[in-house]
């Protein structure tokens, strides 16, 4: 190859990658250089920024300086916010995973041309906006709401059961949510399943239970482990479905964030906040692929 | 010993039932080595399955020993299969594999590990035990998926068509080691197969099935050369079917009047049929242009195909039939006839059936 076809080969490839760089650099690495910056900066006093190194927005992620006493606490509120984010995602992911198995294996097992329609009343409440479907599950739950109404006209409760603005409120709508997150990559994984196996099983004397488990289970894990990270990652994150079914009672983390851009005026923490959010994210993905891989070996 | 009593089973769906068995009855003995064999869609696989527990019967009993089967799950069944895809779990090695059954029966860990390194033995997988499935031949996973439903020692081995993956020279050698384990594990294997060869060549018995239903059952020999009906005599090797005149029968010898005019005696169908015209089956390498004694039929060569051990001759008989015969091949010695010669088929004595149709 001449130098010049060379240098023609060399420069196309960089024209190839060109989007994909420009995707990284400005899209992906950029801002989030800005934000890192900015958790080392003073919060300006309407908001904003001022350009003078601090470390204080790190600080206040997880201590509080009394203002008088200049004594240093844990900062619970923020503890407990986190907790609860952490608790809820991983409740989102279990919840998803209960409801989207049992959803995707139905729809994989029903006949090729019937999947389709399945597969799109799981995915036609993702058209819509996710406001709307959150104000719908708000109507279903608030006091007055559908479920209430019903079970007081049966007579089983005597009075509304509280569940907006509760911890089950944003569970609910979370899950609720990202159900198809879940339901899709199982349904991939099922889809290209050899139902044969399932004969196999059966044949090899193991109930219906211990083919599920030995079985079926084991060669959607793929799907499954997919799903878990796809509902997990941005439940943690969440920010409309807490803030209108938690009623601004239930903080999670992506409402504390939001607090300290708006409010809060207090840009440095709000950013410190978020690579906080990111650095749990990465830590609890590392944690998990590590320990659904070591299965895999164990059983594999 | 299995006893399939009038089974049926009735497909419904959308569009007209489908009856793919259609009042099946058969009794398969102990350490037998049985063959359902018929086109695709006759019902054996559908038959093969209701005896596994995959599908239920619309009518009738399945009783293995006595006992009723047919309200058994498949996991309660003392019958394993091996199955056309074989089916290996692809998330377990070739030991795990075969110790899958063994372990959902809750043996102890010491019988699965000795079963499992006697089964690997049985089938010579020894070397490939910690092999994923996806890492071996198609012929290897064949004996692992043999090896698998073997382990549990079931009662009865269902095999739906095993060889049909595999390439030719491998599917003979699959067919002596099939009937080999199956002398060595004394179980009662039943083989599911479209391939009539491969039924002569393994079977004890035979039932050749169509359209849901078994039309004769005999071992191999008998149903070669005794087609109870055309459509036994057509599917298994080839026959030439003779328009004839039946005289008489007296126990299993009918007297017939051949179209050329020569009254001989061939085989008589088992249920009796009436004088008149039938029709007589009768094998290509049955009958002969060399003459000797026996019926003869004149005609005219049309056509001599060389077939290498063997060489096929198309004699067009006097009277419009086309008759074709087999001769084989012997080293150094050609053929002596060729087309357009005036020659004279001989049946040998005794040979050719006449069908109940």
């Amino acid at each position: 190859m001449s130098d010049a076809a060379a240098t023609r080969t060399a420069r196309s490839r960089w024209l190839l990658l060109a989007p994909a760089l420009a995707v990284l650099i400005f899209a992906a690495s950029g801002p989030l250089l800005i934000v890192l910056v900015y958790s080392f900066l003073t919060p300006g006093d309407y908001g904003g920024i001022l350009w003078e190194f601090s470390t204080d927005a790190w600080f206040n992620v997880v201590f509080e300086q009394d203002f008088f006493t200049e004594e240093v606490t844990l900062a619970d509120a923020h503890l407990s916010i986190f907790w609860r984010s952490i608790k809820l995602s991983l409740l989102t992911a279990f919840l998803t995973f209960v409801f989207g198995f049992p959803t995707a294996y139905f729809i994989a097992t029903r006949p090729k041309d019937k999947r389709d329609i399945w597969m799109l009343l799981i995915i036609i409440p993702f058209w819509t906006n996710l406001l709307i479907r959150t104000f719908a599950i708000m109507e279903l739950i608030r006091a007055e709401g559908a479920i209430n109404s019903v079970l007081l006209a049966l007579g089983i409760i005597d009075e509304p059961i509280q569940m907006l603005f509760t911890e089950f409120a944003i569970l609910l709508g979370m899950a609720y949510v990202y159900l198809p997150l879940m339901v899709l990559p199982i349904y991939a994984s099922l889809e290209r399943f050899d139902f044969t196996l399932v004969e196999a099983g059966y044949d090899l004397y193991a109930s219906r239970w211990r083919v599920l488990r030995k079985v079926i289970f084991p060669l959607a894990k793929p799907g499954v482990i997919a799903g878990s990270i796809l509902v997990f990652v941005p439940s943690l994150g969440a920010y409309v479905t807490p803030r209108v079914l938690g009623g601004g009672k239930q903080l999670m983390l992506g409402n504390l964030i939001e607090l300290q851009f708006g409010a809060g005026r207090n840009w440095p923490l709000g950013a410190a906040l978020s690579l906080t959010l990111l650095a749990i994210v990465m830590v609890a993905l590392i944690l998990y692929v590590r320990a659904a891989g070591n299965e895999e070996v164990r059983h594999g | 010993m299995i006893e399939i009593a009038n089974v049926s089973k009735i497909f419904t769906g959308r569009g007209a039932p489908f009856t793919a068995l259609d009042d099946v009855s058969v009794t398969i003995r102990e350490n037998e080595f049985f063959t359902l064999l018929g086109p695709s869609g006759c019902g054996k696989t559908t038959l093969l399955r209701v005896i596994a527990g995959f599908i239920d019967p619309t009518h009738g009993a399945v009783k293995l020993e006595g006992q009723d089967l047919v309200k058994l799950p498949p996991y309660r069944r003392p019958v394993n299969t091996v199955f056309q895809s074989y089916a290996l779990f692809p998330h377990m090695t070739v030991a795990q594999n075969i110790a899958f059954g063994l372990e959902m029966l809750d043996k102890p860990s010491a019988e699965i590990k000795a079963t499992v390194d006697q089964m690997l033995e049985l089938v010579r997988m020894t070397p490939m035990a910690d092999r994923k499935t996806s890492e071996i031949s198609g012929g290897q996973q064949q004996r692992v998926a043999l090896a698998r439903a073997l382990a549990p020692r079931p009662k009865v081995l269902l095999l739906d068509e095993p060889l049909s993956a595999l390439d030719f020279k491998l599917r003979k050698d699959m067919q002596l080691e099939l009937k080999r384990l199956q002398s060595e594990t004394g179980i009662t294997f039943v083989f599911v197969t479209h391939d009539q060869e491969e039924a002569l060549t393994m079977s004890d018995r035979i039932a050749v099935m169509n359209a849901g239903d078994i039309r004769q059952i005999g071992g191999p020999r008998d149903i070669y050369d005794h087609p109870a009906e055309r459509f036994v005599a057509d599917f298994i090797g080839d026959t030439n079917f003779l328009e004839v005149e039946l005289l008489a029968t007296e126990g299993e010898t009918a007297r017939i009047r051949l179209p050329s005019g020569v009254e001989t005696e061939v085989r008589a169908p088992r249920d009796g049929v009436a004088p008149g015209p039938v029709t007589l089956a009768v094998r290509p390498e049955h009958a002969s242009l060399s003459g000797g004694d026996g019926a003869a039929l004149p005609g005219t060569l049309a056509n001599v195909v060389y077939f290498g051990t063997d060489t096929h001759f198309h004699v067009d008989l006097d009277g419009g039939a086309r008759f074709v015969l087999r001769q084989q091949n012997q080293p150094g010695t050609a053929q002596g006839w060729s087309v357009g010669d005036a020659v004279t088929v001989t049946l040998a004595p005794g040979v050719g059936q006449v069908l109940r149709d």
